[in-house]
């Protein structure tokens, strides 16, 4: 187990080298860079001060010097200063990282949970209403956009009922609190789960329903067990295992849709975070941000290679 | 039916007892009406308190279902009940509420299924699946369980049981398996067993221990068992009753002596006609004609009236009930009196015995030294650390026109020879020598041209068949693959073939799904046979088809052989099988080959222990010797092959073994005759009295 762990982490080197490339390359194909972004019609500069101020930036180096110099800071765990405001790259992404896991972590953990539970009641009444109804609700759930989905609560629950606030993550205002927070999180993290509770159900009713075909299930009940026990412990355990391939897929899209929900909703994570950062052409965020998100993600499928292992004993790295 | 089963009801009177269940004209459809499946046909029966029956039929004849609608294990819908009782002390367990039954289920009613790997839940612990059922029927604290669990551990033969609590089902082998999934049933101390094909997927020797085991728990706890099984030869042995079933209808019920001595419905005849036995003569096999049958009609009608040789208008017409033909035996045919007199087996038939091939001398296929070896790799860098020694250090000849059988039990190399053989698998070591050609480090190319020459015939004609192509496809693939002839030459070939096989040429645009288990293995032999091969590995080619089926498919080999002048490698493990079908026999233990000979001598005159074993351990259709014959039962299972033990392969679980045996390899020595021809073993200890 431990050597499977140091080989994957091992193996996480030269696909983080590579992601470093590839991300400094985009961030550097874009077109402009982050001393014209600052520059505006209102504020013509000269060319001489544009020069300038590039020189500081050390924009006017050639690419590899550039790059070179950025993996030289991240190698000493510096990921440099924004072009913008001068703030450590890292201090940024250490204060919104919090949010943004905030909203991921609940709408994930909220879709797993509803999306599983409503697969497997789908599963345990196959072609009846309940499965049809569930199975509709999860072809308009998995047809729905994350983006979309978002600004239809934002309508029906902020604008037309008004029952929840429709942006930010607490009351303008108001000193900060726990439920304040929850009820700002309610509607972005719907409008992630929702997406994601559909895809869950679907693979956790396929799964339940290669389940019930099992012959140990067929023994369960041959012992004459309670049909709770059954679904649950004989059941239940071994059709999570394929979910939980899904589950680690779910996170690399997870941060995309988290870029977009909290847009929409101003949620000051990493996501707003990076979409500032592309508007003003901030390129040490860009970078900062592409790479803590491939690491988080790196880890996360480590994670689920190990979840494997928990739950199915059959499985062991070696 | 009111005159089902007579012994049974002897029994229980003289006892002075209700029977422990009667089971009353009993019917289950699967379907909507009009497209139904009639799985259940009105079928009755009783089991006496203590008593063992068997219920034999091949696939699809019900007699799971059957058993499964009792234990409420059947989903419904689309399965129903559409009649019948089936009373367990008194009480009607296809009435009572599902939460009755399931107080019956597991506690006085207990089932062990076929296949033990699938049968139990390979996430949780096996103490965990097997005290579940005490806590639930008995309340039991979690140690009382554990402690009940542990005894019946120890009473199926599992040694540290208390350690192995704690371990997953995938952690032991599949005999062991068995023997817990045996546990499991027992914990409750039911009052019957319902063993549902609980051998079928264990090999011969394993088989043998668990007949053993089930047989004697059945003595020691006194409950009455229902053994479920496709195999009449097995049953023989141990129990007091049989019914056959057929196409969901009980055809035929007898005590098991009475059974053999006397069978009476041409199906139960037809059956026993169709298993080779160990003891007669090489005489042809006589298949039962025609198919399994189709129970999408309703039953209103002899179901074996399609294959039966002396079906008349009426058993069209009409369907049969059980008749009492003497006191305990009953039979349903309508011309079970009239067919009475006549022989078992058609005189027409015994007389064309198996003719052997031309005499057979110079070697088409020399295989020495061959290794197959699997690397196992670990640690960071996966290094290379041990090896699966599938296949470690085989020699044999197969001369050419002859059938040499490899025999061995599963996991001892047979498969990857044939397949090492065929260039499927890349030889470790050794030569191939086919034709006087090395081609052991043959290149794809020349593995190619190799192909024309030999092909193989797959185990599982369910799987090894492209679902998405049409079978005239299937069979033309390889004409196409090497070129050979033009288009129409080659569809001119398929229909060739398709005659060769006996398959009606309208089964050409058809898809495999379409097929019955039969037909798709003439399929695969077509297919084989395409290229005009010289040379057929056959892999377990029936292993995977109904007994009655079998026949057909090793007359057919049998046939072709002679008509085409073939050459068979033919891989199994079905010993009386490969008695009726081969010249020599080579048989394998963990990789390497223990006893070579002619058929005549390995299986008359067997001087390793090993195949000592093995033949003992073949279950014979009769119920006399199964109490007589001394059977050699070995002691635990084949050993991991990326750990072999020291000197011979077999000394841990050889009654023989000494000293030597554990150090030194033995080398093969010739026992042979020259009437016998060459006899080779593999054994320190062959020909010592």
């Amino acid at each position: 187990m431990l050597s499977y762990l140091l080989r994957k982490l091992l193996l996480g080197v030269p696909v983080l080298f590579g992601v470093t490339i590839i991300v400094f390359a985009i961030a550097h194909a874009m077109p402009g860079d982050a001393v014209l972004a600052m520059i505006t019609a209102e504020a013509p500069s000269s060319e001489e001060l544009i020069a300038m101020r590039r020189g500081e930036l050390g924009l006017d180096q050639p690419l590899y010097i550039q790059y070179l110099n950025w993996i030289g800071q991240i190698l000493h765990g510096n990921l440099g200063r924004s072009f913008v405001n001068g703030r450590s790259v890292a201090a940024i992404i250490g204060e919104r990282l919090p949010m943004t896991l905030e909203l991921m972590g609940v709408a994930l953990l909220a879709a797993f949970v509803i999306g599983t539970t409503l697969g497997v009641i789908s599963a345990l009444r196959q072609y009846r209403l309940t499965d049809y109804s569930l199975t509709l609700g999860g072809f308009v759930g998995v047809s729905i956009p994350d983006f979309f989905m978002g600004l239809l609560l934002v309508y029906v629950f902020a604008l037309e009922l008004r029952w929840l606030p429709s942006s930010g993550i607490s009351t303008a205002g108001d000193s900060f609190s726990l439920a304040d927070n929850l009820r700002h999180l309610i509607l972005p993290a719907a409008a992630l789960a929702l997406f994601r509770a559909a895809i869950f159900m679907r693979y956790a009713r396929a799964g339940m329903l290669e389940v019930l075909n099992q012959s140990y299930m067929r023994t369960a009940r041959a012992k004459g067990l309670k049909p709770s026990t059954i679904v649950l412990r004989h059941g239940l355990r071994n059709a999570l295992i394929p979910l939980v391939t899904v589950f680690g897929l779910a996170l690399p899209t997870l941060f995309g849709g988290s870029v977009v929900i909290e847009t929409i909703f101003q949620w000051p994570g990493i996501g707003l975070m990076f979409i500032d950062a592309v508007v003003n052409r901030d390129s040490p965020v860009i970078m900062g941000y592409v790479l803590i998100t491939a690491i988080i993600v790196m880890l996360a499928n480590l994670a689920t290679d190990l979840a494997y292992s928990v739950l199915d004993p059959r499985v062991s790295y070696d | 039916m009111m005159h089902a089963d007579t012994l049974a009801r002897d029994k229980v009177e003289a006892a002075g007892q209700r029977p422990l269940l009667d089971v009353q004209g009993l019917s289950v459809a699967f379907g909507p009406e009009g497209r139904a499946v009639y799985a259940v046909n009105d079928v009755s029966f009783q089991l006496a308190e203590g008593e063992s029956l068997a219920i034999v039929g091949e696939s699809g004849s019900g007699k799971s279902v059957t058993m499964q609608t009792l234990m409420g294990l059947i989903r419904k819908p689309p399965g129903r009940v559409t009649s019948g009782r089936a009373l367990f002390r008194g009480r009607d367990l296809l009435a009572m509420p599902d939460s009755e039954l399931r107080q019956i289920c597991g506690r006085d009613i207990a089932m062990i299924f076929q296949d033990p790997m699938s049968s139990l839940n390979p996430v949780l612990t096996i103490g965990l699946q097997l005290t579940e059922a005490l806590r639930e029927h008995q309340g039991l604290s979690e140690r009382e369980a554990e402690r009940q669990a542990l005894d019946m551990l120890d009473l199926v033969g599992i040694a540290n049981a208390a350690q192995r609590m704690q371990a997953f089902p995938h952690q032991f082998s599949g005999g062991q398996l068995q023997r817990i999934g045996i546990a499991m049933a027992l914990v409750c101390k039911p009052s019957i067993l319902i063993a549902d094909e609980p051998t079928t997927a264990l090999d011969v020797t394993i088989q043998a221990q668990i007949v053993e085991l089930v047989a004697r728990l059945q003595k020691e706890l006194g409950m009455a068992i229902i053994w479920i099984s496709h195999d009449l030869s097995l049953v023989a042995g141990f129990v007091e009753r049989v019914a056959v079933m057929y196409a969901g209808s009980l055809v035929e019920t007898a005590p098991v002596e009475r059974l053999f001595a006397a069978p009476t419905h041409p199906y139960t005849i037809g059956l026993l006609n169709s298993i080779p036995s160990l003891t007669a003569a090489n005489t042809r096999l006589v298949p039962i004609k025609g198919a399994p049958p189709n129970v999408t009609l309703p039953p209103t009608f002899c179901a074996f009236a399609p294959r039966c040789d002396h079906a008349v208008a009426r058993c069209r017409e009409a369907k049969p009930v059980l008749e009492p033909v003497v006191s305990g035996h009953a039979a349903a045919c309508w011309r079970w009196r009239e067919l009475q007199g006549l022989p078992r087996t058609p005189e027409a038939v015994m007389a064309t015995a198996r003719a052997s091939g031309a005499a057979p001398n110079e070697p088409l296929l020399t295989v020495s030294g061959l290794k197959v070896h699997f690397p196992i790799r670990r640690g960071v860098l996966r290094r290379q650390v041990g090896a699966v020694r599938a296949v470690d250090g085989v020699s044999f000849e197969v001369l050419r026109g002859e059938t040499l059988a490899l025999v061995g039990e599963s996991g001892c190399g047979k498969s990857t020879t044939g397949r090492a053989v065929l260039g499927l698998e890349r030889p470790s070591e050794g030569e191939i020598l086919f034709e006087g050609k090395d081609y052991a480090e043959a290149t794809a190319e020349r593995l190619k041209e190799r192909r024309r020459d030999m092909q193989m015939v797959f185990q599982n004609p369910f799987a090894s068949l492209n679902p998405r192509m049409t079978v005239g496809r299937i069979i033309g693939e390889g004409l196409r693959a090497q070129k050979i002839g033009t288009r129409t030459s080659r569809e001119a070939r398929v229909s060739d073939l398709l005659a060769l096989v006996g398959l009606r040429e309208a089964l050409r645009d058809r898809y495999p799904f379409e097929l019955s288990g039969g037909q798709r293995q003439r399929v695969g032999i077509a297919r084989a046979l395409a290229g005009s091969p010289k040379f057929i590995i056959a892999d377990e080619p029936i292993s995977a088809l109904d007994v009655s089926i079998q026949a057909q498919i090793v007359n057919l080999l049998d046939d072709l052989k002679t008509r085409l002048g073939l050459t068979y490698l033919f891989i199994g493990h079905d010993l009386s099988m490969i008695r009726y079908l081969s010249d020599r026999v080579a048989v394998m233990y963990l990789g390497r080959i223990v006893e070579t000979g002619s058929t005549a001598a390995v299986f008359g005159t067997p001087l390793h222990p090993y195949t000592r074993a093995l033949l003992s351990a073949i279950p014979v259709p009769d119920p006399k010797a199964g109490g007589t014959r001394r059977r050699i039962v070995l002691g635990g299972g084949v050993p991991d092959p990326s750990k072999p033990p020291s000197g011979c392969h077999f000394h841990p679980r050889c009654p023989k073994a000494t000293e030597i045996c554990a150090k030194v390899a033995p080398e093969p020595r010739d026992f042979g005759s020259s009437a016998s021809g060459q006899h080779l073993v593999t054994c320190h200890h062959a020909g010592e009295v």
